[in-house]
């Protein structure tokens, strides 16, 4: 029997995307009638731009980190740290295509980096492949602390969510670096007809996909997750799979870092990714994973990321002061996690046999 | 009854049932001032179901409760405290970081003046701990004393604080070493003295046997009688504990006696001094290929802790284990696994299934496991598994992806056997693997035992019901306080076996 083909698999998995689906519906239909155009899609040499464009590509970096914070909170655990790493990723970033503020002497004529848009220090797959290191590292220090240190995972990464705006400063001398070099740039403001980030989110989310669902990983993540004890018992190593979640998370959480500090051309310790841990921890939610741990859906958890940046895009759109935005996502979050609640369900199917009776 | 003493409590007809299971029937306890009084059963028996009546923490479906002649119906613990019926638990709840005199009168110190008056709190501590022969700085934080004497900081606090006419003490002995229970034992008699009535739960027989005056049994929920401790011998308690019904005994006898024909040399695993400090003393045991091996003992006699150091789920401390002739270096369950032992665990909700994943995800969970993360098990290959167990066991449901958490509990063990049976084991440990399930599961299980033995499996049977051990096993191994004592193959007495559980007989 294929999965496919047995119709009870199906029928679960499609439910599983139910709710965020239909939340980001109804946020699509309120648009449709109270902000005129929103959904005008223009073609610019072959590139589209627009509303729900902008929504897809603003929601990038949330998307991926809740990618891998789907990871860590299916193993009963969280991740505050995500924003922080991705300021970290950024300060590694932009210092190793202008190391100047370090004192690194270089023979090259300095205003080359702020003149010339084609010249870097390091080469750019270079740049890469350190950051995702570093920030893969801060994931994997997560995951030691909570699976040998035996440390709570609010505690032990709310340590790094505090420490690691500190480390990202430290990287870049408290200094933002400016980045001019182009081909970077192209990361989180390329165009190929849809935004180049978009592809990112789509190629990292096809390695979580394969990791969960063509390797035992995701089994064990979910058993884990349900019943710690049991899944000792049946011999899997706890302890790996949550080093594993974490490292994966701190991965996500450097991609995001590259995206969104190549999208605003700067390395800023400071503000880069300031609050989005918040908003990757709801996206889960909103996917339908437990916080307790167990049961998880990748494509799920993306709709919540989208519905996230949906409800700020549209709220904009409507013209509401930028300082009211917090108020209205969290009033649409608490709606779409009562979806979720039993107890409510349970009064809605009392109240409607009531009104039929 | 003796001079001066009065039934204190009287529980009469008390039923209790939760969804599946009827925790209590028509169970009826008499406690007398002066007296120490045993509650003894096998796990499931509904002591602590009884106690929770008592105590306000369940209510009965039905039955009176009459507690020094009036008729009472605590509905908290808080109420049957006030009442006089105080209870002491297993671990100790108190607050640790706080004095000993604290901990005391927290919440009833004297006052003065509107403030709490120190010197009256330690001195008042003091004396009531002083009753009790325990002569401790009061000051000093709770958790800077052994467990025996914030046992005993709980017990005064019960009888202060509920001027208890009933103190339930339930398992208070479990974590104290000989000396520090002969110093409860002291206590207790000096309550006795001044007429609170004692329940008294334990699973240590030596210690019924010292300290109570009258014993009640409790089997299944049902009550099987209260008797002088004087006037009933040890043997007959257990038999009473783990009671006899002689059913179906041929056909499984005759299937035994044919599969017994099948042990083979060969050993499987083997045990040299193998032990762990604190859970199961040092002992030898060899297991054959194709042999069925009972653990007979009463509850808490290290049946349990034999298998976890088997199995490495707890790593032993000392001694030598060899599997298949190899010497085992690595005490992991995933090595277990991997070397070809397997263990049902002991509580199936707990440490058995994953309850929100299918059948299926379940039965395929250990044998991925021993692949590790990246040999996977394709889902088809999934479905293949749990369709082959699922009709071999007869695993009842309508597909398997069935979440495991909707099975009944039969059908649940049937999927952790599953799940083991896919790892094509050479030694499989099931502790206690028919517990909470019906009848006709239960048969087919310990068929299955059989039939696994048959096929060259090496098979350790773990059952608190001795009918059951007996029936299936060639060979049995008893412990008793945490220690191996004895092993009877062949044919033996049911008489002999509970002789040796109970250790000297009255």
């Amino acid at each position: 029997m294929s999965p496919a083909g047995n119709p009870r698999h199906r029928k679960l998995t499609e439910s599983r995307l139910l709710f965020p689906v239909l939340a980001l519906a109804l946020i699509l239909v309120f648009d449709f009638f109270y902000v005129p155009g929103f959904f005008t899609i223009t073609n610019r040499d072959g590139n589209l731009y627009g509303n729900l464009i902008d929504i897809l590509r603003n929601g990038s970096a949330v998307m991926l980190l809740a990618i891998g914070m789907t990871f860590v909170i299916a193993t009963g655990g969280v991740d505050l740290s995500v924003g922080a790493v991705m300021a970290i990723a950024a300060s590694v970033a932009a210092v190793m295509m202008n190391p100047v503020i370090l004192g690194t002497s270089i023979g090259t004529d300095i205003e080359k980096f702020v003149t010339d848009p084609s010249f870097t220090y390091s080469p750019l797959w270079e740049v890469i492949l350190v950051t995702l290191a570093v920030s893969t590292l801060c994931g994997l220090w997560n995951g030691l602390l909570i699976a040998y240190g035996r440390i709570q995972a609010i505690m032990a990464t709310l340590i790094l969510m505090i420490a690691g705006r500190g480390i990202a400063q430290l990287i870049t001398n408290g200094v933002r670096i400016q980045i001019f070099y182009e081909p970077f740039a192209y990361i989180g403001n390329g165009w190929l007809v849809l935004p180049f980030s978009l592809y990112i989110v789509a190629a990292v989310f096809a390695l979580a996909w394969v990791l969960t669902r063509r390797t035992a990983i995701g089994l064990f993540i979910e058993s884990v997750g349900i019943n710690a004890t049991s899944s000792y018992f049946s011999g899997i190593n706890e302890k790996r799979i949550k080093v594993l979640a974490y490292a994966f998370s701190g991965f996500c959480a450097g991609v995001a870092g590259l995206v969104a500090s190549s999208n605003i051309r700067t390395s800023d310790a400071n503000n880069l990714g300031w609050g989005y841990e918040l908003d990757a921890i709801l996206a889960v939610a909103i996917g339908g994973t437990l916080t307790t741990g167990g049961r998880f859906s990748l494509a799920a958890s993306l709709v919540g990321a989208l519905v996230m940046q949906a409800t700020t895009t549209s709220i904009l759109a409507i013209g509401v002061p930028a300082f009211a935005v917090q108020a209205i996502k969290g009033f649409v979050v608490v709606l779409v996690l009562l979806l979720y609640s039993e107890q409510l369900r349970a009064l809605l199917r009392k109240l409607t046999s009531q009104w039929g009776a | 009854m003796a001079d001066g003493q009065t039934d204190v409590l009287v529980m009469k007809g008390i039923a209790k049932g939760f969804p599946g299971v009827q925790a209590l029937e028509g169970v009826d306890f008499t406690l007398r001032s002066h007296e120490i009084h045993a509650l003894v059963g096998e796990n499931g028996a509904g002591k602590s179901t009884l106690m929770k009546v008592l105590t306000g923490v369940e209510r009965p479906d039905a039955g009176t409760i009459a507690l020094a002649g009036r008729t009472v119906a605590p509905r908290s613990t808080q109420q049957a405290q006030a009442l006089g019926i105080s209870t002491v638990y297993q671990e100790v709840n108190l607050c640790p970081n706080l004095t000993v005199a604290e901990n005391v009168l927290l919440g009833h110190e004297p006052h003065r003046r509107g403030k709490i008056d120190w010197r009256a709190v330690h001195a008042r501590a003091r004396e009531l701990l002083l009753r009790l022969n325990v002569d401790v700085d009061v000051t000093l934080p709770l958790d800077t004393y052994p467990v025996a004497i914030q046992q005993m900081v709980a017990i005064v606090r019960a009888l202060e604080i509920g001027s208890a006419k009933v103190l339930i003490l339930d398992e208070p002995t479990s974590s104290l070493d000989a000396a520090e229970t002969a110093q409860l034992f002291q206590a207790m008699r000096t309550i006795r003295a001044q007429g609170t009535g004692i329940v008294f739960i334990t699973h240590f027989l030596d210690q019924v046997y010292e300290i109570s005056d009258r014993i009640t049994v409790l089997r299944n929920g049902a009550l099987v009688g209260t008797y002088e401790t004087r006037a009933l011998p040890r043997l007959e308690l257990v038999a009473k504990m783990i009671g006899r019904s002689l059913t179906e005994l041929d056909e499984m006898a005759k299937t035994k006696l044919e599969t017994a024909r099948g042990i083979k040399p060969e050993t499987t695993v083997s045990a040299r001094a193998l032990g762990k400090s604190g859970a199961i003393a040092p002992f030898d045991l060899e297991l054959h290929a194709g042999e069925v091996v009972g653990l007979a003992g009463l509850l808490g006699s290290g049946r349990t802790e034999l298998a976890s150091v088997l199995f490495g789920s707890e790593a032993p401390d000392q001694g030598t284990l060899a599997v298949g002739g190899a010497p085992v270096e690595d005490h992991s369950p995933l090595a277990s696994i991997q070397r070809g032992v397997a263990l049902c665990p002991e509580d199936r909700k707990s440490q058995g299934i994953v309850d929100e994943l299918t059948i299926r995800e379940n039965i395929a969970l250990a044998l991925q496991a021993s692949r590790g993360w990246f040999r996977y098990l394709t889902v088809e290959q999934q479905y293949e598994l749990a369709e082959k167990y699922i009709e071999l066991l007869n695993i009842v449901t309508p597909s398997p992806d069935q979440l495991v958490k909707n099975l009944s509990g039969g059908n649940q063990q049937k999927v952790i056997l599953a799940r083991w049976l896919a790892t094509h084991p050479r030694l499989l440990i099931l502790d206690e693997p028919t517990r909470g399930i019906d009848i006709g599961a239960k048969a087919e299980i310990q068929k299955l035992v059989l039939s696994l033995a048959e096929e060259g499996m090496s098979c350790m049977f773990i059952s608190s019901e001795l009918e059951e051990v007996m029936r299936t096993s060639h060979r049995i191994v008893v412990l008793r306080d945490r220690e191996k004592v004895s092993e009877f193959s062949g044919e033996v007495q049911e008489q002999e076996l509970m002789q040796a559980m109970a250790g000297s007989a009255r």
